[in-house]
């Protein structure tokens, strides 16, 4: 398991330092007492059972009942605790117990035994049972003439002494119950300010994370108490630091923008009110332009032309600034979504069936702003009859889409779906992502398209205001796709 | 021809309109402000009053007002798209339709022609006064009276009356009130519609809250009772 909260690799943290703490403490105070109990008895053990050796009164090669008896004296002895003994010599294996000789005394023992004539010790488990055996070989040791030092010389005849530790491991094994038992509260008791440390450790993060989640939601003004020194305040003036600076640029950026847009709307409303004089004097220019001489009429209709088209470019100027305002308006009335459709080609004799196929089916109520809606479908028909080619199809459904996870429902909704199909040549790849886009031109020699150059981004907003979205495409036959998506609530589809 | 009085302030486009209605055979007189077409109004005695909301000094719905204080000539007004906010307070104020500027001459002809236009008589055997509750509609002599006192309408709201009491208890989209009152398109401003209901009522209702003349279906549109 990946563990990932903070907190609990905190407390975690805290409690395997506490843990290695209390464990190595007790491990050593273990070992030190055990090695303690343990060389106590053993030393005493040794000691004396090699005293008591010494003290024995041997005539070489000994008999039978001679090494008995020793055995039965020695075995009497025993020190710290009673012990068994056994000898041996060539041969004969003789003890004080029932066996002649000890499973426990191991190869290993006898080995030592040869090589140092002072005795030696092993601890042996047997069986679960600790045992500690003692061997002292018998030497003769005769001075040396001249030299003043001592050969040793062994006599073959080698005493062993078994002893049960039970008492000794009950020792060892009651300091381990107490060091376990002195731990494991010693670990609870370090949970209490591990889970201190973490929540005084936690506390800034915790601010830290509530602060750049609100900066996330664009709340640029939110800054961070700053408490004392040390590294989190320090991280805390920095989140400070670099939030004030975002929201500085954050702020230049979009004084400049609305001043930018600004200057758009501005400008665009300086030019309706001389277009307002110009566009109603047209017609009279219009009429009267036949009786002028070929060039002054030719002069007088162009200047017609381009004033409606002006016209024209400045009303679809001022509405894209109307929705950068954010002052555009939805005026939404309930009407049947096909009935809509229809009146929008109707209005624009976009009627023709080899032109236009239609595929309306009646009763699907929308809320819409029928206005925009017009302006939605009549930009993307025309759009459609302008660069794809014939037969546009128009069709209509309310289907059921998966809502944006965004929204935070996540659920699913019903949604009006207007798609507009052409046969032509479809959209390149390279436009696609800027069909959207204002005076966005796919032939870069085209100076002028027909329309304002405005058109499909006054589309998008206007699908927007609704709450919708406009995608376009290619279709699987080729041919532009463009699908508009509105949000219906269940009870607007009455058919 | 009708009489058409403009008040505008631009020059440019006092001159342009005047002179492309002038070419269309209207009687056209101009005025800069609103004071100057007031004094105007009596003397020209207009069909037909153009205004422009944004005026110096007395702007256009002040304007509008006081033209309906005392007179029901129909009002339509110049406006610029966006200036939503005006547009709506001009409705409420009295006027009978809007005109998005600039526009061009037959645009603007188009909706004179519309607002001066007699609502179609529907004919048949109907008697010259109709009775419905307690309102009298003479669609002949084009008057409304309720209780027997005569009811001020203007030129939108009489026609308004008129269609829906035309075929009682029938319901009528906004959509479907904007082609046949206003002859606007279909997707035309239903706040046109919405403004007329809101005066209509004002007059014609005894308590406008609770309408039983002019009801509205939710998500529907209006229709005229049933009266119970």
């Amino acid at each position: 398991m990946l563990i990932s909260g903070l907190r609990t690799r905190l407390v975690l943290a805290f409690l395997l330092v506490a843990a290695v703490g209390c464990g190595t403490t007790a491990a050593l105070t273990y070992r030190e007492a055990r090695n303690a109990i343990l060389e106590q008895a053993q030393d005493t053990a040794v000691s004396s059972f090699r005293d008591q050796i010494q003290e024995l009164h041997l005539n070489l090669p000994p008999n039978n009942e001679q090494m008995q008896g020793m055995v039965r004296g020695l075995a009497r002895q025993g020190k710290p605790r009673n012990w068994w003994v056994y000898v041996e010599y060539g041969s004969v294996r003789i003890s004080s117990g029932t066996n002649p000789t000890s499973t426990v005394i191991t190869p290993e023992l006898r080995r030592q035994a040869r090589g140092t004539p002072h005795g030696s010790f092993q601890r042996v488990v047997k069986n679960g049972e600790p045992y500690l055996t003692v061997v002292v070989p018998v030497v003769f040791k005769t001075a040396q003439t001249g030299t003043g030092g001592q050969t040793v010389r062994p006599t073959g005849l080698t005493f062993y002494a078994v002893m049960q530790l039970t008492d000794e491991q009950a020792n060892i094994d009651a300091m381990v119950v107490a060091a376990r038992d002195g731990a494991l509260p010693a670990l609870a008791i370090a949970l209490v300010p591990a889970l201190l440390a973490a929540r005084s450790v936690l506390r800034p993060v915790r601010d830290l994370r509530q602060a750049a989640r609100s900066l996330g939601r664009g709340r640029l003004d939110t800054r961070i108490p700053v408490k004392g020194g040390g590294e989190l305040s320090e991280l805390a003036r920095t989140f400070n630091e670099s939030t004030a600076a975002l929201e500085r640029s954050v702020d230049e950026l979009q004084r400049a923008e609305a001043r930018a847009r600004r200057f758009a709307s501005d400008v665009s409303h300086e030019l309706r009110t001389p277009l307002a004089g110009m566009l109603a004097v047209t017609e009279l220019l219009d009429e009267d332009a036949a009786g002028l001489d070929p060039d002054t009429a030719a002069a007088v209709r162009l200047i017609s032309n381009e004033t409606g088209k002006l016209a024209v470019l400045v009303e679809d100027l001022m509405e894209i600034s109307r929705f950068d305002a954010r002052a555009a308006e939805l005026n939404t009335d309930e009407v049947d979504a096909a009935e809509t459709i229809r009146r929008t080609l109707q209005s624009r004799h976009w009627t023709d069936p080899a032109e236009i196929v239609l595929d309306l089916p009646d009763g699907i109520r929308a809320r819409l702003d029928p206005r925009r809606f017009d302006v939605v479908i009549a930009n993307l028909v025309g759009n459609a009859l302008r660069h794809g080619r014939p037969p546009v199809t128009v069709g209509l459904r309310a289907e059921s889409l998966a809502q944006d996870p965004a929204d935070g429902a996540g659920g699913v909704a019903l949604w009006l779906v207007t798609e507009v199909a052409d046969r032509g040549p479809g959209i390149p790849p390279d436009v696609l992502p800027h069909v959207f886009d204002r005076f966005y031109k796919a032939d870069q020699a085209r100076t002028r398209s027909a329309g304002s150059g405005l058109g499909l981004a006054i589309t998008l907003e206007n699908v927007r205001l609704h709450g919708g979205t406009v995608r376009a495409a290619n279709g699987p036959d080729g041919g532009a796709v463009f699908a508009v998506e509105i949000p219906l609530t269940a009870s607007e589809v009455t058919a | 021809m009708p009489r058409v009085l403009l008040i505008e302030d631009d020059p440019s486009v006092r001159e342009g309109v005047e002179l492309g209605l002038r070419r269309r055979g209207h009687d056209v007189r101009t005025a800069a402000t609103g004071e100057d077409g007031l004094a105007a109004l009596a003397e020209f005695r207009p069909d037909l009053l153009l205004l422009d909301l944004m005026l110096p000094g007395m702007n256009g719905v002040q304007v509008c007002r006081r033209v309906r204080e005392s007179s029901q000539l129909p009002i339509i007004m110049l406006t610029a798209r966006g200036d939503d906010f005006d547009v709506v307070i001009g409705l409420e104020a009295g006027a009978d339709d809007y005109i998005v500027k600039p526009a061009r001459t037959e645009v603007i002809e188009a909706r004179i022609r519309a607002v001066l236009r007699r609502i179609e008589d529907p004919g048949g055997a109907r008697p010259a006064v109709e009775f419905h509750g307690e309102l009298a509609v003479d669609r002949a002599g084009l008057t409304v009276a309720k209780n027997g006192e005569h009811l001020a309408l203007a030129p939108s709201e009489l026609k308004l009356l008129l269609h829906l009491c035309a075929s009682p208890e029938q319901v009528f989209s906004r959509q479907q009130l904007l082609e046949h009152v206003w002859e606007h398109s279909y997707h035309g401003d239903a706040r046109l519609v919405d403004a007329c209901v809101r005066r209509l009522r004002n007059k014609i209702e005894d308590i406008p809250g609770s309408p039983r003349y002019i009801q509205t279906l939710r998500g529907f549109g209006y229709r005229f009772g049933p009266l119970c």
